[in-house]
């Protein structure tokens, strides 16, 4: 499915890049001390902050995987939006910003160390900065095979003479030295700029093509009565795993995806949170999230949508070749389910599953529509819009990365070991040094993990499991430590520990229908089949966050309290919470929360 | 820090949208095949108009946003440096 880009097409990316670059060169001389390059001097207006908050999870996985899911499983994929993003964005600016602002934390795992101690600090920062780099890395291997599969850069580096498998590796370097580039000279605020002039691309380039693809199938009643059945409602069915396209029942959908997995990803990864500690005032800190809320409801349209359109619309035949600008219709198109080709062995046969049907390759949902209906001249912006999005992703991780490495790991670790042998002053000027280092050393692992990614997939899985299950009783450990005065160091830690090794086992012993033991599960034994991998997912995560819970809170009675004193601040009993009394009722966050919330709620009614 | 975000953003609009849309306009007359795909509609010329008007919007209150915080600083800055 080569596409023949025309020159107006690259103009228009070799702009944009030009400007994001251009954005790091503008910043380059604010940046004179440690606050300003990681914490952008705590002077970002609550807008771009809540821009970039979302922004920075608009990364690879996010619009390729979400409308792969929508040509998977229908509308219901709005869940991840309408039940699971908008209450914990909510939740996160309004209960727990006070603490992650107002104790002046540099970052999460910080607050940890405030609340709680250090080993668990060092628990947190340790997986965070590895997953970071990681999950960078990833979405740079997804971008390049991407770039590859459409051929972008085929005519560039034909004429510089190198043969066509450098294409790959001219993606992975041009992506990370321009990612490098903006975050290195102009810090946090040049990724926070650049999010939101991302976020403004990429609505500019998906919206004609959710226009242009509903006007094709004939608006939402024709979109909904050209796909399979169930593919226009979230809710219905949701009682029994086997009576909808998720196969999950309401609990596992509620508990897991509503709120374990959601309120832990949006009120406990710094790589979000880390953009609304860089506001300006502590109601702007507030505010982002809630801010974010309100583009976030809306996303589902422009990336879940165009899965739906590509499913809709009709499979090519053979006898469609001639048309369509002379483009041959593979075998792999022809089996495959709307616009959706069949996936590729790499000897050019079709893949098919265990069933004999053919395996299709969702994640082409996407660049297949934009190919299907964008002109030269719109297409470019397409596609820079899809190159805007994996940038912003990775340049959230990279920065969340430079903050945890230079004071949760070296500041907390390695400085005091390092000047007993070579002594120095650490100065704020060195902090920025090594900020400046992280940044270049996190884009190198980056670069080195996509190639890893490359050679074997199943590393890459089996370290995405091994985070999942690191990520998924965070959350206990949080609303224990905002809300729970006497929750105690040991409390926490050892929760964490047996929240892990809880998500370990429920992993180990319980398989997703259809499967084969082992990374996808019943490693040990398989007690339970579930309906499908994202219900799995969800009980793994519900049954973390409630092993954490409950061990948090006995180990906690069995050890020493910290008086109250040391608390104040980190606690929600022990601070006061009246920050925005001179504002009037309609501009204080709780407002604009509430209307976040009735509008989602407002959302899952007229889609049920 | 008096770099307006809106600014670039504003700039950035300007010049795609200005380039999607001169182009739209020229392949109307000389290359109209090119928007069967698009449903027979010139979504480069629509789709350029609308970036300009945004990217105009975003340059005008951005840069206005600058020059209302240059002003008062100007006078603030003078009678700092009365001070020091």
């Amino acid at each position: 499915m080569h596409t023949s880009l025309a020159w107006i097409d690259y103009l228009i990316m070799v702009i944009y890049f030009a400007f994001v670059l251009g954005i790091g060169f503008a910043l380059k001389r604010f940046m004179k001390t440690s606050t300003d390059f990681f914490l952008s001097g705590r002077s970002i207006p609550a807008w771009v902050a809540g821009l970039a908050f979302i922004s920075a999870n608009l990364g690879a996985q996010e619009v390729i995987g979400m409308a792969a899911s929508g040509a998977k499983y229908g509308i219901s994929t709005a869940h991840f939006y309408w039940l699971g993003a908008i209450p914990a964005m909510a939740f996160v600016g309004l209960f727990m910003m006070p603490f992650y602002y107002g104790s002046r934390a540099r970052s999460v795992p910080e607050y940890l160390r405030l609340r709680f101690d250090e080993k668990t600090r060092g628990l947190n920062a340790i997986s965070f900065a590895a997953m970071t780099v990681f999950s960078s890395g990833a979405s740079m291997y997804v971008m390049a095979k991407l770039i590859v599969t459409l051929g972008i850069f085929d005519p560039v580096v034909e004429a510089m003479g190198m043969p066509p498998s450098y294409v790959f590796h001219l993606s992975i370097l041009v992506s990370a030295l321009i990612t490098l580039g903006y975050v290195y000279l102009g810090g946090l605020t040049s990724a926070i700029y650049n999010e939101v002039l991302q976020f403004f691309l990429i609505v500019a380039g998906f919206f004609p093509l959710v226009w242009l693809g509903m006007r094709n199938v004939g608006g939402w009643e024709g979109l909904i009565a050209k796909c399979p059945p169930g593919f226009g409602h979230a809710w219905k069915g949701m009682t029994n795993p086997e009576t909808n396209p998720l196969g999950v029942e309401v609990i596992g959908l509620a508990m897991g995806l509503g709120f374990v997995l959601s309120f832990g990803y949006w009120c406990t990864d710094f790589l979000v949170v880390q953009r609304a500690m860089a506001a300006d005032s502590m109601t702007s800190a507030r505010r982002t999230p809630l801010i974010a809320a309100v583009p976030k409801m809306i996303f589902p349209f422009l990336v879940i949508l165009p899965g739906l359109i590509a499913v809709a619309l009709p499979t090519p035949t053979a006898a469609d070749a001639p048309e369509a600008g002379s483009q041959v219709v593979s075998e792999a198109e022809t089996m495959g389910r709307g616009l959706i080709p069949a996936k590729v062995k790499a000897d050019g046969s079709v893949e098919l599953d265990s069933a004999g049907k053919p395996v299709l390759d969702y994640d082409l949902a996407i660049p297949r529509l934009l190919i299907h209906y964008f002109p030269t001249g719109l297409l470019g912006l397409g596609l820079t819009a899809l190159l805007a999005s994996f940038m912003s992703g990775m340049a959230g991780n990279i920065t969340a990365f430079n903050t945890v490495w230079t004071f949760d790991i070296y500041q907390a670790y390695l400085q005091k070991p390092i000047q007993k042998v070579i002594p120095f002053q650490a100065t704020d000027k060195h902090y920025l040094w090594m900020g400046h280092f992280a940044t270049l050393a996190g884009t190198v692992v980056s670069v080195a993990a996509a190639y890893v990614a490359a050679q074997f997939n199943n590393i890459m899985e089996l370290l995405q499991l091994v985070f999942a299950f690191v990520n998924a009783p965070l959350l206990a450990t949080f609303l224990l430590g905002m809300f729970w005065k006497r929750a105690t160091a040991n409390g926490a830690f050892y929760g964490l520990l047996s929240g892990i090794l809880a998500a370990t086992a429920h992993h180990a012993l319980t398989l997703p229908m259809g499967s084969a033991s082992g990374v996808k599960g019943a490693w040990i034994a398989n007690l339970h089949e579930y309906r499908s991998e994202m219900a799995q997912n969800f009980w793994t995560a519900i049954w973390a966050f409630g092993v954490c819970f409950v061990v948090s809170i006995v180990v906690s009675f069995l050890t020493r309290p910290r008086p109250d004193d040391e608390l104040r601040g980190l606690v929600y009993s022990l601070t006061k919470h009246d920050v925005e009394h001179g504002l009037p009722w309609y501009r204080k966050p709780e407002t604009l929360g509430v209307v976040v919330v009735l509008m989602s709620i407002a959302l899952n009614i007229i889609f049920r | 820090m008096n770099l307006d975000i809106r600014v670039p953003i504003g700039m950035l609009f300007l010049s795609l949208g200005g380039l999607l849309a001169g182009f739209g306009a020229v392949t109307h007359f000389t290359n109209p095949a090119l928007y069967a795909r698009s449903l027979g509609v010139n979504v480069n010329l629509w789709w350029g108009l609308v970036m300009i008007a945004f990217g105009a919007a975003m340059y005008y209150y951005g840069r206005r946003a600058v020059a209302a915080q240059a002003d008062p600083s100007e006078s603030t800055s003078t009678s700092t440096s009365l001070e020091a």
